[in-house]
């Protein structure tokens, strides 16, 4: 049974001219790393959400999102509850915002299990101070009575992300997870996700819009654009080789960690709002491949490609387009 | 800073805001237009020679801050001076009205508590629904109706029409001076209930869009437990707040209430005391207002730390 499982998921808002998302599909394995990578706006919070039955009330939503073989659209209270609790758990991107600021550290970690669980406080508590000494916090003992604004950045997301583990998931779900944090503790809280990930054989969803970081973290990315998948391919493949040219386009404006710096070719136009829509591929404006009468016309479909059918990209023209290699493939 | 020398600093901070008040209270009275002598010689007509006597008498011959350090003097040993009016003791003429006045004072502080903090909560958990609407509909026409409005369409309706209360007096026993009390505590507490309602819809509404409320739930938590314990929890701040300070400036607005609904209280008490020109009752009465202002806003600074730790316990956000 797949540990989470996507399905031509499509999620709609009152007063939106495109959906949030257009017929998502995506699988993640037990135990595997699945990058989902885009600009703002582009989805990729929205799909993690559904993973835990968080999408907005006002919400049409078709399609499934399973959950190891649970469907959470339309989901009861206690389905939802189940997963919630047992199975999958999200690192949400700023933990000053996602942490009750006027409640103990303690009382974050331990409330889920004493309110789901119902375990005893001496329980919960025991169970909290080896959650904060496997996040790597110096003095659980102590952490556990402080105050979220008592803590530095780096430390809460580690607070955050004991918090995750509480119910001893097997899908972690994290949403940037190190955007809201100093540069100079993003890579450590990384290093504890994949040390995490590993050890514990999670299954993990990471949403990045640095596409760097998710070739290097991740078994497989997929890219999202105005609420579609546009390509899925093993990190490395898809570092080494982007076949769609929004992909193409993202590597061009990423500046190369090591070797010369040459000029950054941004990707033109802005990202397609909530108030856009268009009848084609949506990043038909932006694409400098784009062939006027067919990429405009109808939208292309997420297909796996015929020379390597592990990878799949929604373009008409992903053939026909010369196979370029932006940088060698990193590891 | 440790919590002995906060609540030193509270204490101080109370004594000075205290002093300046009676200051103020002192010489305002002082400024004020008419003559206590000639209300207390009046219906007779006094030879000069009695006239000097009687400001003799009652300090009125000597200078501005003579009068002044001496009546500070006697209040700071609990010597308020005696009521022109009654001739009896201040003390003892508020001591006696006292009561009547905080019975009001507390049910109504119920009232708002549990009306409008009530109907604030249920408002904001039905946010842009009809009934939310009809919520705010009722606040802003109970926000907008005066005590003395209130207090004339509650005793014809529920008084005379009714008859389910009496329309005068404070009763006595327990049971019927609450029955008394019931329908000025309602016309004294409408304006802030409506006030306490608001502050609380938009507090629970600014949490309700928190993301640790949406962590919460992510979870697993019940929805019930998440709106206790985060939602409502994080949004008393402000309903203290403002709760602190309606609260202690009720004593006030009991003037208007206990004056038409013919009780005997602190505020009726003042009404009268100010149109006879009892001017040491009044400076009693309004240091007292002025006391419990200070002091239930002085316990509201202190429990604050206690709902937000974010706040120093020494006061000033950090």
């Amino acid at each position: 049974m797949t540990l989470l499982e996507i399905d031509a998921l499509t999620v709609e808002l009152p007063g939106a001219a495109r959906p949030v998302l257009d017929a998502v599909t995506l699988r993640l394995a037990a135990g595997e790393v699945v990058g989902l990578v885009g600009e703002s706006g582009s989805g990729k919070s929205v799909t993690a959400r559904s993973a835990l039955g968080l999408l907005p009330a006002r919400a049409r939503v078709t399609g499934r999102v399973l959950v190891e073989g649970r469907d959470l659209v339309g989901a009861d209270a206690a389905r939802l509850r189940e997963v919630r609790t047992g199975v999958a758990s999200m690192v949400f991107q700023d933990p000053r915002a996602g942490i009750n600021p006027v409640r103990r550290i303690g009382d974050f970690l331990t409330e889920p299990l004493r309110l789901t669980k119902g375990w005893s406080r001496r329980e919960a508590e025991a169970r909290a101070l080896e959650l904060l000494a496997a996040v790597g916090l110096p003095d659980p003992p102590r952490h556990l009575r402080q105050y979220p604004h008592q803590l530095s950045g780096g430390m809460l997301q580690r607070v955050m992300i004991a918090g995750a583990l509480a119910g001893e998931p097997r899908l972690l779900l994290c949403d940037e997870p190190t955007t809201a944090l100093d540069v100079s503790t993003q890579a450590e809280i990384l290093a504890l996700l994949g040390g995490l990930q590993r050890a514990r054989g999670l299954g993990m969803l990471l949403i990045t819009h640095d596409i760097e970081l998710a070739a290097a973290s991740c078994d497989r990315v997929y890219v999202m654009y105005a609420g579609r998948i546009v390509e899925q391919a093993p990190a490395a493949e898809l570092f080494g080789s982007p076949r769609h040219p929004y992909t193409r386009g993202l590597l061009g404006s990423t500046p190369p960690l090591t070797g010369p710096l040459e000029r950054l070719r941004p990707v033109p136009g802005a990202p397609m709002s909530l108030a856009e829509s268009a009848p084609g591929c949506a990043f038909a404006a932006r694409c400098t491949f784009a062939e006027p009468g067919r990429c405009d016309h109808s939208a292309p479909e997420l297909l796996p490609l015929t020379a390597a059918p592990d990878r799949s990209a929604a373009c008409f023209r992903v053939a026909e387009l010369p196979n370029p290699a932006v940088t060698e493939a990193r590891p | 800073m440790s919590v002995a020398v906060a609540l030193f600093r509270k204490l101080l901070g109370m004594a000075v805001t205290l002093l300046v008040t009676s200051f103020l209270v002192f010489s305002s009275l002082y400024l004020a237009p008419g003559d206590p002598v000639s209300f207390l010689v009046k219906g007779r007509s006094p030879s000069p020679a009695e006239l000097v006597a009687v400001r003799k008498e009652f300090g009125f011959d000597q200078p501005f801050p003579a009068r002044y350090w001496h009546w500070l003097d006697a209040v700071l040993h609990g010597d308020f001076g005696r009521s022109y009016l009654f001739h009896e003791s201040v003390g003892a003429v508020i001591w006696a009205r006292l009561p009547a006045s905080l019975l009001l004072v507390g049910v109504s502080t119920v009232l708002i508590a549990v009306v409008g903090i009530g109907a604030g909560a249920f408002s904001a958990l039905r946010h842009g629904t009809r009934t939310d609407k009809s919520v705010l509909l009722l606040v802003t026409v109970g926000a907008a109706v005066p005590s003395f409005a209130a207090a004339v369409v509650l005793r014809s309706v529920f008084g005379v029409r009714l008859g389910w209360f009496p329309t005068i007096g404070n009763g006595t026993g327990l049971l019927d001076e609450l029955h008394h009390v019931a329908l000025p505590a309602v016309a004294l507490s409408v304006t802030f209930m409506a006030l306490v309602t608001r502050v609380t819809r938009a507090s629970m509404l600014d949490e309700l869009g928190r993301e640790h409320v949406e962590v919460a739930l992510s979870r697993g938590a019940p929805r019930g437990s998440v709106l206790r314990r985060h939602v409502f929890r994080n949004a008393l701040g402000p309903i203290l707040t403002v709760s602190g300070l309606l609260v202690s400036g009720m004593l006030v607005s009991t003037a208007i209430v206990e004056t038409a609904f013919g009780m005997s209280g602190i505020g009726s008490l003042l009404v009268q005391c100010v149109d006879e020109l009892d001017f040491q009752v009044v400076q009693a009465l309004v240091l007292l207002v002025v006391a419990v202002f200070v002091v239930v806003n002085t316990l509201v600074d202190l429990v604050h730390p206690l709902i937000d730790p974010r706040i120093a316990a020494g006061g000033g956000a950090r």
